[in-house]
Formats: C-alpha cells, sequence, structure tokens
C-alpha cells in the first residue's frame, strides 16, 4: 500500500466528512434546542439534492447558483415543519417524538419515489467538474468545492451562535428553556429558528452533495444514519463536536474502505457508534 | 393470593358485551377461512396475523419496557433464516428450526441488549437502528447464506405438516398462524398481569421510582427484549414458511422494523390490542392500495402509513384504541 494511496482516502474521507459534517449539525442543533431527534433528517436531504435537481433539470441552474435558494427553501420547509408539526409533537411523550418524526420521514421517502419514481438520477454538466492535481493526489472539484462551502457554512454558523444576540438567545434557550423564556427571550421563535438553521444547513449539504453523487429517493436513509452516528460521537446540541465527528466518520469510512473491504465500511461507523455511546455516553467531545 | 387480588383491581373483569365481543371474534376468526373463500382472503388474513404478531412483539419491548427498538427486523430475519439453512441444508423440520430460531434470537437480544439497553431513550433507539442496518449488510454479504441472493425453501409435498408447506390450500396455514398469534397474545396477556409485567411498566413509567424500589432495570429490559425477539422470529419463520422464498434485503430491512412501530403505536402502544387493532388497518391498506394504483401501490401505502402515523402522534399518541376505549367508557359513565 502506497502512502498516496492513503494520502489519497485521508482526503477525500475527509472532504466527505464535511458533508456528513453539515447534515449532522442540523440534527445536533435541533436536539440541543428541543431534545427531539428529527428522525426525517435524511428525507429532507434528499428532498435538498431533487430541489437541486430539478433547479438544474427544469430551470437550467447550476446547482452553484440554486445553492441559496434552495438552502432558503429548505430553511422554510423547516419552519413550517416546526409550526406544523413539531410544536405539537413537544408536549407528546418521546415515543410519539419519535415515530411522528420517522412516519414524516417514510411519507416522505415514499412521496418522492411516487413521485419522482426510485431512479436514480445525476446532473451531468455542472460548472464545477472534473479533478485537480495536487502533488500525487487526485481530488475531484466537486467534492473539494464542496468540502469549502461547508467549512465556510460551519464558520459562519460558529459566528452566528456565538457572536451574535440571536445565536445567544439559542445557546441559551438550548441550556434552559424557562429561564430563557423568563429573560425575554422568544423560545417559540428560537425552536423555529434551530428548525431553519438546521434544514437550511441539509440544503447547503443537499444541493453541494447534488453535484457529484447519485439523486434518488433512499439516498437519504445512508446519510441519516451517519448523521445520528456524528450526533451521538460529537455529543447531542454540540456543533464543534458535530464537525470533528463528521469528519471522524469520513476518515474511518474512507480508510476503513481502503484497508479492509469497501463493502464493509458502513459497518466499521456502526461499531464506532456503539463503542462510543457505551463507553463515553456523552460523545467524544461534550456539548457546546 | 395477594398478587392476584391486585391484579384483579388494577384490570377489573370485562363486562359482558366486552366478554360476547371477543366470543364473536374468535369465533369469527375460526370459521373465516369457510365465511371468506378465495385465496386472496385468506392471504390477507394471513398477512393481518403475521402481522399482529410482529407488531405485538414489539409492543412487549416498546410497549411494556419502554425502549424504542428500530432494529427488530434482526430478529425476523434470524427466525427465517434459522428455519430455512437447517431445512434447506441438513432436512431439519422447520418445527424444530421454529425453536432454534426462537432461541437463537433470544440470545442475539442478550447480545445486543446487554450493552445497549442502559442507554437512553434516544441513544438505544439509534443504536438498534445501526445495528440493524448493520445485520442486513452482513447477511447480504455471508455467502453460506446465499449472501444477496438469498435462499430457497426446498419444495416438499410428503408431509405438508411435517414440512410446514401448504402447497394446495391457504387453510391449514392459517390457522397455524392464528394458533402462533392466539399462543402469542396469551403469552403477553399473561405477562401484563405478572410481577414481571407489573415491574417492566414500572421502570417504563418511573425508572428511577423503580430502580430506588430494588428492580433490577438492565435485568428485566433485556427479559423483555428476549421474549420480543422470539416473538418476532417465530413470525421470521412462518414468514418464511409462506413465501418460501428468503431476501435479506426484503428480512432484515428497516421497513420491517418499521411498520411493526408504526402498527403498534397507531393501534395503542402498551395495550394488549392495539397492536392487532394496528396490524388489522394497515395491513388492508397496503394489500388493497397494491391493487387499486398497480405498481405504484407499494410507495402509496407507505404515504398513507407516514401520513396516518403523523396524525396519530399529533393528536392521540396514545393511538386509536384508546380514543375507542374512552368513548365507551364515557357511554358506560352516563347515568
Amino acid at each position: 500500500m502506497s502512502r498516496d494511496l492513503i494520502l489519497q482516502a485521508v482526503i477525500s474521507g475527509l472532504l466527505m466528512g464535511l458533508i456528513y459534517a453539515l447534515v449532522a449539525v442540523g440534527l445536533t442543533l435541533i436536539f440541543g434546542l428541543m431534545e427531539i431527534v428529527n428522525f426525517a433528517h435524511g428525507e429532507f436531504l434528499m428532498l435538498a439534492m431533487f430541489t437541486a435537481f430539478w433547479f438544474w433539470a427544469l430551470g437550467g441552474l447550476d446547482p452553484m447558483l440554486s445553492l441559496p435558494l434552495v438552502a432558503i427553501l429548505l430553511a422554510v420547509a423547516g419552519i413550517l415543519a416546526h409550526f406544523g408539526i413539531i410544536r405539537r409533537l413537544l408536549k407528546a411523550p418521546m415515543l410519539a417524538q419519535v415515530c411522528g418524526t420517522f412516519g414524516l420521514g417514510v411519507a416522505l421517502r415514499a412521496g418522492a419515489q411516487f413521485l419522482w419514481t426510485p431512479d436514480f438520477r445525476t446532473i451531468t454538466n455542472p460548472f464545477i467538474a472534473g479533478r485537480v492535481q495536487i502533488g500525487p493526489i487526485f481530488i475531484g472539484q466537486p467534492q473539494l468545492i464542496s468540502g469549502g462551502i461547508c467549512l465556510l457554512s460551519f464558520a459562519a454558523l460558529w459566528w452566528f451562535v456565538t457572536r451574535t444576540e440571536t445565536g445567544l438567545g439559542l445557546q441559551a434557550t438550548a441550556q434552559d428553556r424557562q429561564a430563557a423564556a423568563v429573560i425575554g427571550i422568544p423560545t417559540e421563535r428560537m425552536f423555529a429558528l434551530g428548525w431553519a438553521i438546521g434544514l437550511g444547513c441539509v440544503g447547503i449539504a443537499g444541493t453541494m452533495l447534488s453535484t457529484f453523487y447519485y439523486i434518488f429517493s433512499d439516498v437519504g436513509t445512508n446519510f441519516a444514519l451517519l448523521a445520528f452516528v456524528a450526533v451521538a460521537l460529537g455529543g447531542f446540541g454540540s456543533i464543534l463536536g458535530s464537525l470533528l465527528a463528521g469528519l471522524l466518520i469520513g476518515l474511518v469510512e474512507s480508510l476503513g474502505g481502503l484497508l479492509l473491504d469497501p463493502s464493509y465500511k458502513t459497518l466499521i461507523v456502526f461499531g464506532l457508534y456503539l463503542t462510543v455511546v457505551i463507553f463515553r455516553p456523552h460523545g467524544l467531545f461534550g456539548r457546546f | 393470593m395477594l398478587e392476584k387480588a391486585r391484579a384483579e383491581r388494577l384490570w377489573p373483569r370485562p363486562p359482558l358485551w366486552a366478554s360476547a365481543l371477543g366470543a364473536a371474534a374468535i369465533a369469527l376468526l375460526i370459521a373465516y377461512p369457510f365465511i371468506f373463500t378465495t385465496s386472496f382472503s385468506h392471504h390477507l388474513m394471513i398477512l393481518i396475523l403475521l402481522y399482529a404478531l410482529m407488531a405485538q412483539s414489539w409492543n412487549v419491548v416498546a410497549g411494556l419496557s419502554g425502549q424504542i427498538s428500530l432494529g427488530q427486523a434482526i430478529f425476523f430475519g434470524i427466525g427465517a433464516y434459522s428455519s430455512t439453512v437447517l431445512f434447506a441444508k441438513y432436512g431439519i423440520t422447520p418445527w424444530a428450526g421454529l425453536m432454534v430460531g426462537m432461541l437463537l434470537s433470544a440470545l442475539a437480544a442478550v447480545a445486543i441488549g446487554v450493552p445497549t439497553l442502559r442507554l437512553r431513550g434516544h441513544y438505544f433507539a439509534i443504536a438498534t437502528l445501526l445495528i440493524g442496518s448493520g445485520v442486513q449488510i452482513v447477511f447480504q454479504r455471508w455467502d453460506w447464506v446465499g449472501a444477496a441472493s438469498g435462499l430457497y425453501v426446498p419444495i416438499e409435498r410428503t408431509s405438508p405438516l411435517f414440512y410446514l408447506q401448504f402447497h394446495t390450500s391457504k387453510v391449514p396455514y392459517y390457522y397455524l398462524v392464528l394458533g402462533a398469534v392466539a399462543i402469542g397474545y396469551l403469552v403477553v396477556w399473561k405477562l401484563r398481569r405478572s410481577r414481571l409485567g407489573f415491574r417492566l411498566q414500572a421502570l417504563r413509567d418511573e425508572p428511577d421510582a423503580a430502580a430506588s424500589l430494588g428492580i433490577a432495570i438492565a435485568r428485566h429490559k433485556v427479559l423483555a427484549f428476549m421474549i420480543s425477539a422470539a416473538m418476532m422470529s417465530v413470525a421470521g419463520t412462518f414468514y418464511a414458511q409462506y413465501v418460501l422464498v428468503l431476501d435479506p434485503e426484503r428480512l432484515f430491512s428497516a421497513e420491517i422494523s418499521i411498520i411493526v412501530l408504526l402498527m403498534t403505536v397507531l393501534g395503542g402502544s402498551g395495550t394488549l390490542w392495539g397492536p392487532a387493532l394496528g396490524a388489522a388497518i394497515l395491513v388492508p391498506l397496503s394489500e388493497y392500495s397494491r391493487i387499486w394504483f398497480g405498481g405504484t401501490g407499494r410507495t402509496i401505502d407507505l404515504i398513507l402509513y407516514g401520513i396516518l402515523i403523523l396524525l396519530v402522534c399529533m393528536w392521540r399518541p396514545s393511538g386509536i384504541l384508546s380514543l375507542l376505549e374512552e368513548r365507551i367508557r364515557r357511554r358506560a359513565e352516563m347515568p
């Protein structure tokens, strides 16, 4: 096994990890705010990819141009989901919360399959295509730019949450809902904002993913599983944790696929989850 | 004696009309294959019964002990594979395979449950989801059991009852499944009134209080998980003997784990009859949508499932059964 091959796997693993991380951060944000695990998260990612696809197929709009549109649409979907569905589930027992979001996911996935058939689709001639060579390593240009945009999104999110008043309100709500309400933070609006940001991130991740990945109705399932793993590794509610955990998962997956059989790479990641939740139930990195 | 008295008070004797209704339902179930004679109506009822058993199995682990398992398909698959591998490779009767499947499933439940059942709420749910997906990957790669193409149950026409294969009529099969369901529901009925059942419900509702009373939480949860796994495994064996084809893609699919959850929650999780009610609603919905909408029906039923369950969770988290119960109680209380 040459050094170049390993380096190649590390780089591509990290780039994919950035996407996992951006999907996971939405999940972790929502959980941190209202202790609800969004089991429909993968389906929203699928919707984001299809939205980007249809912008391209019907409107001729390249994913790089539709990126803000998809992000905004998904954020709006998040706000609608919050006010239409989640607000009612907040008071329900945990079983109803799990089943409710699961039901939403099942309906969305089946709806997508019904409307658009289970066929695999690709965006064939995006602006960003081909690959670049850095020394001995080849990197797909879509992957590289996606990674960069994911990192930028993380930086923006980090700045928003820690440096703006609204972001601090978001953090306060996550720490103690009632205390936040007492000092005049509109917690209800914070919840909606959490959903908007969470699904907005999914919108960005989905659009970037659509430039180099197959688009089909079941695409979200695997990404959602990996996002669950990332959230558990990073600690539920931790932004930085999910970034690190996403990178770790991408790395483990890519190196595991290289060193062992590629078909078992998911198993390795699942094993990682089990090990961590059993021995470090609060995740590797704790809360934000 | 004391135990019994306590049970009587917690679960008062059902009123006369309820007993009559129950007796009528049992009579109807027994006479069903002769009232509705088409092959499709037999098929429909067999599926309802199988799913009623599967949903009840989920109900034991989630409804009774409060652990949301999203990996029940593991045990369904183990049940199907145990009987089929033993029969196809060694010629052992599926009845023995049924037992072996139950045992293996219970062992798998221990292996999965001991480390994960200590986890709270979401962590356990996600762990079972991942393990379920992992087990599916393993079976799809495992050459000895046919890898991704699966296995066939060899056709054997000599002794239907011994080989658990009925090629001319679905009726004997119907009664066998009915028997399995009856036993399963009886076990759960007993369980709910037993010491173990009370403890499970106590640790579901108030884990801390239950622990402080000296209930060994972890051990009880594992026990409930084992019972649940064994029940699911029985359904798996019967399913394999019914369709005669094992496809790991389907047997271990998350869809199966999710559907049993949807049925139970729809009917009413934690109740005895909720899972059966959920199966009786969702299975016909799925089968008829397949007939009415043809090839795309497969997803229409899932769209309906998803929306239905979402509505139930939003407006009636305790399930449809509680709606009926409430109405009956209100009527009974009227002067």
